[in-house]
């Protein structure tokens, strides 16, 4: 499979820039990581909108409500880490409670920041985004995703969190397509298993389809790119005829997409594996690659997933979350 | 400003503390406590001092009102309801499974409420939002915001006031309702948010200082800061506790109390005194 990549974070920036060009009420607040979440773009063209808080990201949340309230478009940017967990409540109550248009971007998400360790590394934004009513998730599987949907954010209304990964990503999409939110998409067309993917994880389950097929099983490949508000017919549709389900995710098991499936598939009697990250931290890597590989989220991950749904062909009973292939993560003995 | 306007100001702030009680009600918890050590504050602001229009709450050249302390909403429900943002009948309702006005205020839900706040700490940083959205586009709006001393404790406050001074928002006037307690007792006991003034003047805005509850002081202070620029205003105005009911002044059990049929009646008799030309505008709202 050919691999074109693209930086999200790039792409982002510049997409900001774009959006500012056309909507002079596009706002953009930073807290002293603009060269990471490349919001410097849109500084350097419109200092004027754009907001430095410091590194103050209750402030910035609440400070881009009230510039909501007064008419402007304000884009909030961190790491995800801080985005959505230090501003929660600030993103909980001055935000969602009366659905201010206030976007929320979270970068270097998952386990991008690979050297940072635990304290950097988010697996729970989505699920604590998901919880929030009214609050439209979106994870965006590559850079032609990002540009979309950063798109869709200035254009829509009401509250929204998107997470950014740092490191370059495959693109899985064409550059053209259109987005549409909530709507699961199939970037690859299967008969026997379903892998319903998020974010960076979508080119490790398209990759895991290719290899499949060499084993005689055929894969589909769902790219989940809205996990709120989701489409649960549309998912449901998509389990259809299956033998298995395989979710992964960069990202606790727990309130992330293998949540958002098992609960679109209860009582369906579908098989279901759910790959991501198996209720604990992370830590500091030399590579991302390298974290992907110890906490089990890889092509050969979602192969190996497969296959054991493939062998029990569907009439056993549905696996719990990751057991049996959780693989071991070298953590420090406490 | 005339004796006889300020006259007027002190008996509308009387009538709000009446409508305050009335919405505290009998037998069921109310937060009576910083509503009426905000009352007079809040009457000076909607009845003198802000540019509104209750025909048109969202003018968009409107002066604006953000309860960082959200718990104190009765004066404002009580103002707002007074000039005519919605029926009288609302106050009656508070509180109640599907009625417009609830225990925090929320912007969606209640004309002429600016803010959704209740957790404490972030209605300082939305105000300093409103300010900078209203500078970006050149608007006459100002935006005053409403602090608790107890609120001070949040971090965020102090994250607010970093960033109001480093952008330069004249637009905006914090009002500290310095009434000494916090919801368990004396700050300077449990949780020492003191002293004030210098603490603002070294986050770098200009400080006035007077009696909360002195109407004249408040008039005086919020015409007195238009002509500052270059800095976010605090005034810090020193205030009692469930102010105009004897029984319940400086105790914190009033924070978010309950009063008995007794305490009612006489609180109502306290604020609404025989002969007083608020009496009548009172009873017939509620």
């Amino acid at each position: 499979m050919t691999r074109k990549m693209q930086n999200p974070r790039e792409v982002y920036g510049r997409t900001l820039v774009e959006l500012g060009e056309s909507n002079p009420d596009i706002v953009v607040l930073e807290a002293d990581l603009g060269k990471s979440t490349m919001t410097c773009y849109f500084e350097e063209r419109f200092p004027e909108r754009f907001f430095e808080m410091g590194i103050g990201e209750a402030n910035m949340t609440s400070f881009a409500g009230g510039l909501s309230l007064t008419g402007k478009v304000p884009f909030t940017n961190s790491f995800a880490v801080f985005a959505a967990g230090r501003a929660y409540d600030q993103i909980r109550m001055g935000i969602c409670i009366s659905g201010l248009n206030v976007k929320i971007v979270g970068s270097s998400a998952g386990l991008s920041d690979f050297g940072d360790g635990a304290s950097h590394q988010t697996f729970d934004d989505v699920a604590i985004m998901r919880v929030l009513p009214g609050m439209t998730v979106l994870v965006p599987a590559d850079a032609n995703e990002v540009r979309r949907m950063t798109r869709y954010l200035a254009s829509s209304k009401g509250p929204a969190y998107m997470r950014i990964s740092r490191n370059d990503m495959a693109d899985v999409t064409p550059p053209d397509a259109p987005f549409e939110p909530g709507r699961p998409v199939v970037l690859r067309d299967g008969s026997d298993c379903v892998v319903f993917a998020m974010g960076a994880m979508v080119w490790e389950a398209l990759q895991a389809a290719e290899a499949m097929e060499q084993e005689g099983v055929s894969v589909r490949v769902v790219n989940v790119n809205t996990l709120k508000p989701a489409d649960e017919a549309a998912l449901r549709l998509l389990g259809e005829g299956m033998r298995g389900a395989v979710t992964i995710e960069e990202h606790s098991i727990i309130g992330g997409l293998g949540s958002l499936i098992a609960y679109v598939f209860r009582g369906s009697g579908l098989p279901l594996t759910c790959l991501g990250i198996a209720d604990r931290f992370g830590q500091s890597a030399q590579s991302y690659e390298e974290l992907l590989e110890a906490y089990g989220l890889t092509c050969r991950h979602v192969c190996r997933a497969i296959r054991e749904l493939m062998e029990r062909n569907g009439k056993g009973k549905p696996t719990c979350p990751g057991s049996g292939l959780a693989p071991e993560i070298p953590d420090f003995a406490l | 400003m005339q004796t006889r306007d300020i006259q007027q100001l002190e008996r509308l702030a009387r009538r709000v503390r009446a409508h305050i009680v009335r919405m505290v009600g009998v037998g069921k918890k109310g937060h009576l406590g910083g509503g009426c050590s905000a009352a007079d504050i809040v009457t000076a602001l909607y009845f003198y001092k802000m540019r509104h229009d209750p025909k048109n709450p969202k003018w968009p050249d409107r002066d604006r009102l953000v309860l960082s302390k959200g718990h104190s909403c009765l004066p404002q429900y009580a103002c707002l309801a007074e000039m005519g943002y919605f029926p009288r009948a609302e106050l009656t309702r508070v509180k109640t499974l599907g009625a417009m006005l609830q225990g925090h205020p929320e912007v969606h839900r209640i004309p002429g409420v600016e803010a959704t706040t209740g957790s404490l700490g972030q209605g300082i940083s939305i105000a300093c939002g409103m300010a900078a959205g209203l500078k970006l586009d050149g608007r006459p709006g100002r935006v005053y915001c409403i602090l608790g001393d107890g609120e001070l404790a949040e971090g965020q406050v102090w994250e607010a006031a970093l960033g109001a001074a480093f952008y330069k928002l004249d637009n905006l006037v914090a009002i500290l309702d310095n009434n000494g307690l916090m919801t368990n007792g004396a700050i300077v006991e449990r949780y020492d948010t003191t002293p004030y003034a210098g603490k603002w003047r070294a986050f770098g805005w200009h400080v006035t200082e007077i009696d909360g509850h002195d109407m004249a002081a408040i008039v005086s202070a919020l015409d007195g800061v238009d002509a500052i620029r270059g800095r976010p205003k605090m005034i810090i105005a020193r205030t009692v506790k469930s102010k105009g009911v004897s029984f319940a002044e400086n105790r914190p059990e009033f924070h978010n109390g309950i009063l008995d049929a007794d305490q009612f009646a006489q609180a109502l008799r306290e604020l609404e005194p025989a002969g007083d030309a608020s009496v009548t505008a009172v009873e017939e709202c509620v």
